[in-house]
């Protein structure tokens, strides 16, 4: 059985076992979009980094991926693992900003701004719905196809694939399909969180209530939290992340 | 040819090849792909039908070889045994060539090298500036070769390395050897080759798998493919030694299906090898069985970077995996896999044969041996150089290149393929080895080396390389995937001039992001041209934000062209070549360039013969 420590604490764990599946049995949360329990580790959306040291050299590697072995000595939250994150997830939010679990992680990770150019994509190929289909439905009935700038996640021959029995398996693991909540500036790249923009966000919209579960920016500063005072609306206020 | 049965009988039939080897003079050709581009084929038919037609085909010998590595000259030969080095042959000179060999080899003194410094003509070869500082163990003997004949390799003392091994080393002294040596992956990571073999032999699972890496993808580089093409039996023997100290029994070269004339030549040796006793059951009477597949890429660059190459051999998509597991304990079709370069599998028999000690005598203290790179860009003497580790820049380009065409200055060097850094003319003293390089921001990769001269504007550079990484990276990760693309965005806005201060800092940032957050080698190394700029050629890329000015006069939007009228003869040279009619002007009188219309295609600079046309 392989020690290793996280954080400083020591652990012992079941060969085989994952450094992320390790921190997470400590009870420390370490973000992922590509990782789920029943799949094999992708390690393609590349959040679950930690700082690994091993010797001399101390590198940043996908937890997901990484075999706990004895003597690892891990940090999941080093200055270094929270910039690479922080960096990673403004990109994230610049290529997908409808998605509330981007935004959400954008929020706690306390992304103040988006310097890239938004995208507007729907989808970031974290290949759960592929490998969902593969590997837990044993269709494969969907696949990615294409490289680099072109590839995406498609059906053979871009028709419905034989092997598909519409389970929606796939539409349920999507990590990004759930849109932000839609209050006012629901277009901005990064969600403001409803204190920034000052009315409140699902009553006065429109005449229309927002049914989403309010954005993790929106709990930590907006119409949510009841102790807050609201921000009267100020004239020169410019979007935090548009120019 | 026969079966050998015993490691002697090679030695044996070394010895009755050179015996058998006339006084006849040879006239072997460099018909490796820069040649051949050069027209060396018909250089090669016209030789022939000379020979033929005087009916010499008995009295002088004629063979084409693989690369001699001095492309900028090609066509280049050598005629045996003076060994008089010829460059830059045409058609028209098979004539005195065969007149000169024939009578009495008086050598065709316009076709010798003639020395840029003192316009003296060199005779021989290796006295040739190029050659000169050049040590080439492993490419030496590519102009003495024909790479389709298995004897010419014996001859010159080939799979001597393999019989001494079978007879005088265990596998484990084998191993030894190659650690000893300090022999590093010749790929670009430069992993210690002797510790990933000691590695594979530590894991218990069988079978055990050997690859060679030939898929060379990198702009500009073609050191692998000119080895492949010129001799592969040394890849091959390389391979073998391997096998017997690994205990494989398979090995797959993985080729670049791009490379046709390394395919075909590979495919020949292996066929030979086989048919000598050298590949396939009870290899030279041992108990070692050992065969070689080919595999061809399909022109993915990725598929160079080990995991993605074992994916696409297994048939998979060419897509990397995370490591760990490494492939020496978990690689092709989940066994223990050892992956090296085509130039480290090559330095393999040089070790065995002339000693690791030896081998380790060569170079600096942590990188050993000789290096190939190919030296491409604005440089005098392109071509292919074998060099000592540990080689300084300015002996590489002063020495070797012959310096910067038109007495330009050297801007910038880039080294390691289109994920390599740009080096500054400043540290033109760095030694050439793994660690300085490292440290300079640049990297060994697998031996690009582009010169650049004072016309070449480094955020185009940058831009340049981003496209390409972007268009290669395979997609699977988001930070290469997204970043190569969020970074060509930004260099294309400051190329064009929309650039904001802010953007440095967001390049560095996102720089650094993929670096470390990147799933292959592939986007760990992708930024490395833009922060390598970044970090020396800062002043460039605050000209083209502040001033909207680009200092090398290549961004396109950033420039303007003018006539001047003062000195413009109103020849109409330039109206005539002007694709976008934009010059206005009569005869005789000063022209005008309506600079809406121009598309800045530098047409007219290059025809204008006062020199009339400026550049802002």
């Amino acid at each position: 059985m392989p020690t290793l420590t996280i954080n400083g604490i020591e652990v012992q764990v079941e060969k085989g076992t994952t450094v992320l599946e390790a921190a997470r049995f400590l009870g420390i949360p370490i973000p992922t979009l590509c990782h789920d329990d029943g799949l094999v580790p992708y390690g393609a959306c590349r959040l679950c980094l930690v700082e690994v040291s091993n010797g001399r050299k101390q590198t940043l590697q996908a937890s997901c991926c990484l075999p706990a072995e004895d003597g690892l000595k891990v940090l999941t939250h080093s200055a270094r693992v929270e910039r690479a994150r922080r960096l990673l997830v403004e990109m994230y939010v610049a290529v997908c900003p409808s998605s509330k679990r981007i935004q959400d992680m954008a929020s706690a990770m306390g992304v103040r701004q988006v310097r890239y150019q938004a995208k507007h994509e729907t989808c970031i190929q974290c290949g759960l719905c592929v490998r969902t289909c593969e590997q837990q439905m044993m269709a494969g009935a969907i696949g990615f196809s294409g490289r680099g700038l072109n590839r995406s996640v498609s059906r053979p021959f871009d028709m419905t694939s034989e092997l598909c029995r519409q389970c929606g398996a796939c539409l349920y693991v999507c990590p990004v399909c759930e849109s932000r909540c839609q209050g006012p500036q629901a277009e901005s790249t990064l969600c403001n969180g409803c204190l920034n923009i000052s009315t409140v966000c699902f009553q006065s919209y429109d005449n229309a209530m927002c049914f989403l579960e309010p954005c993790h920016a929106c709990e930590i500063g907006g119409p949510f939290r009841a102790d807050v005072q609201v921000k009267p609306r100020s004239k020169d206020f410019t979007r935090i992340g548009e120019k | 040819m026969l079966k050998l049965k015993s490691p002697y009988e090679i030695k044996e039939l070394q010895l009755c090849l050179e015996a058998s080897e006339t006084a006849r003079p040879c006239i072997s050709v460099c018909d490796g792909s820069g040649c051949k581009a050069s027209g060396a084929d018909n250089v090669i038919k016209s030789l022939r039908a000379e020979l033929d037609k005087r009916g010499l085909q008995g009295t002088i010998d004629l063979k084409s070889t693989g690369c001699h590595g001095f492309c900028e000259k090609g066509p280049v030969m050598i005629v045996w045994p003076e060994k008089v080095f010829y460059n830059g042959v045409s058609l028209s000179d098979a004539k005195d060539i065969v007149n000169s060999v024939s009578n009495g080899h008086k050598p065709v003194e316009r076709l010798l090298y003639k020395d840029p410094a003192t316009g003296e003509r060199i005779l021989h070869e290796h006295d040739v500036p190029f050659y000169a500082r050049q040590q080439r163990i492993l490419f030496g003997n590519n102009g003495k070769l024909d790479p389709k004949d298995i004897r010419d390799y014996i001859k010159v003392g080939g799979y001597s390395a393999l019989g001494k091994a079978l007879t005088d080393f265990s596998p484990e002294q084998v191993v030894e050897a190659v650690k000893r040596s300090g022999l590093r992956g010749r790929g670009g990571a430069g992993f210690p080759t002797g510790v990933k073999w000691e590695a594979l032999r530590n894991s218990a699972v069988r079978p055990r798998y050997i690859v060679c890496n030939a898929d060379e993808g990198d702009p500009g580089a073609f050191m692998d493919r000119s080895l492949l093409e010129g001799n592969p039996h040394s890849v091959i023997e390389g391979i073998i030694i391997g096998a017997y100290a690994l205990e494989a029994k398979e090995a797959y070269v993985y080729v670049r299906a791009e490379y046709p004339l390394a395919v075909e030549h590979l495919t020949v040796a292996i066929q030979q090898a086989e048919k000598a006793g050298l590949l396939g059951d009870n290899i030279l009477g041992s108990k070692m069985s050992f065969r070689i597949h080919l595999v061809q890429g399909a022109g993915a660059f990725v598929c160079g970077e080990e995991t993605a190459l074992l994916a696409s051999i297994e048939g998979r998509v060419g897509e990397p995996h995370p490591r760990p597991p490494y492939p020496v304990q978990k690689g092709l079709w989940g066994k223990p896999t050892v992956i090296n370069n085509v130039k480290t599998w090559a330095s393999v028999p040089v070790i065995i044969n002339k000693g690791a000690d030896w081998y380790a005598s060569i170079g600096t203290e942590r990188s050993k041996g000789t290096m190939v790179f190919s030296l491409v860009g604005k440089i005098n003497n392109t071509g292919l150089v074998e060099v000592p580790m540990g080689i300084t820049l300015r002996e590489m380009i002063y020495e070797i290149g012959g310096g910067i065409p038109k007495g330009k200055k050297l801007k910038a060097i880039q080294i390691g393929g289109p994920s390599g850094g740009c080096i500054p003319a400043s540290m033109i003293d760095l030694p050439i080895d793994y660690e300085a390089l490292t440290q300079a921001g640049s990297m060994m990769g697998s031996g690009g080396m582009v010169v650049m001269d004072e016309d070449t504007c480094m955020v185009d550079v940058a831009r340049y390389f981003m496209e390409f990484l972007e268009e290669e990276s395979c997609g699977k990760c988001f930070p290469c995937r997204e970043g190569t693309q969020q970074m060509k965005g930004i260099l294309n806005r400051i190329a064009q001039g929309k650039g904001e201060e802010s953007d440095l800092e967001l390049l560095d940032d996102a720089g650094w992001m993929i670096k470390e957050t990147s799933l292959c080698g592939l986007g760990q190394t992708a930024p490395n041209p833009v922060l390598s700029t970044l970090r020396y050629f800062r002043d460039e890329y605050e000209a083209h934000i502040r001033d909207k000015k680009c200092p090398a006069k290549v961004c396109r939007e950033l420039i303007v062209y003018q006539i001047d009228e003062t000195i413009c003869d109103g020849c109409h040279a330039c109206v005539r070549v002007c694709a976008s009619e934009a010059i206005l002007g009569e005869k005789d009188k000063a022209h005008e360039i309506e600079s809406a219309k121009c598309i800045k295609c530098g047409a007219c600079l290059e025809v204008c013969q006062p020199k009339a046309v400026l550049v802002h």
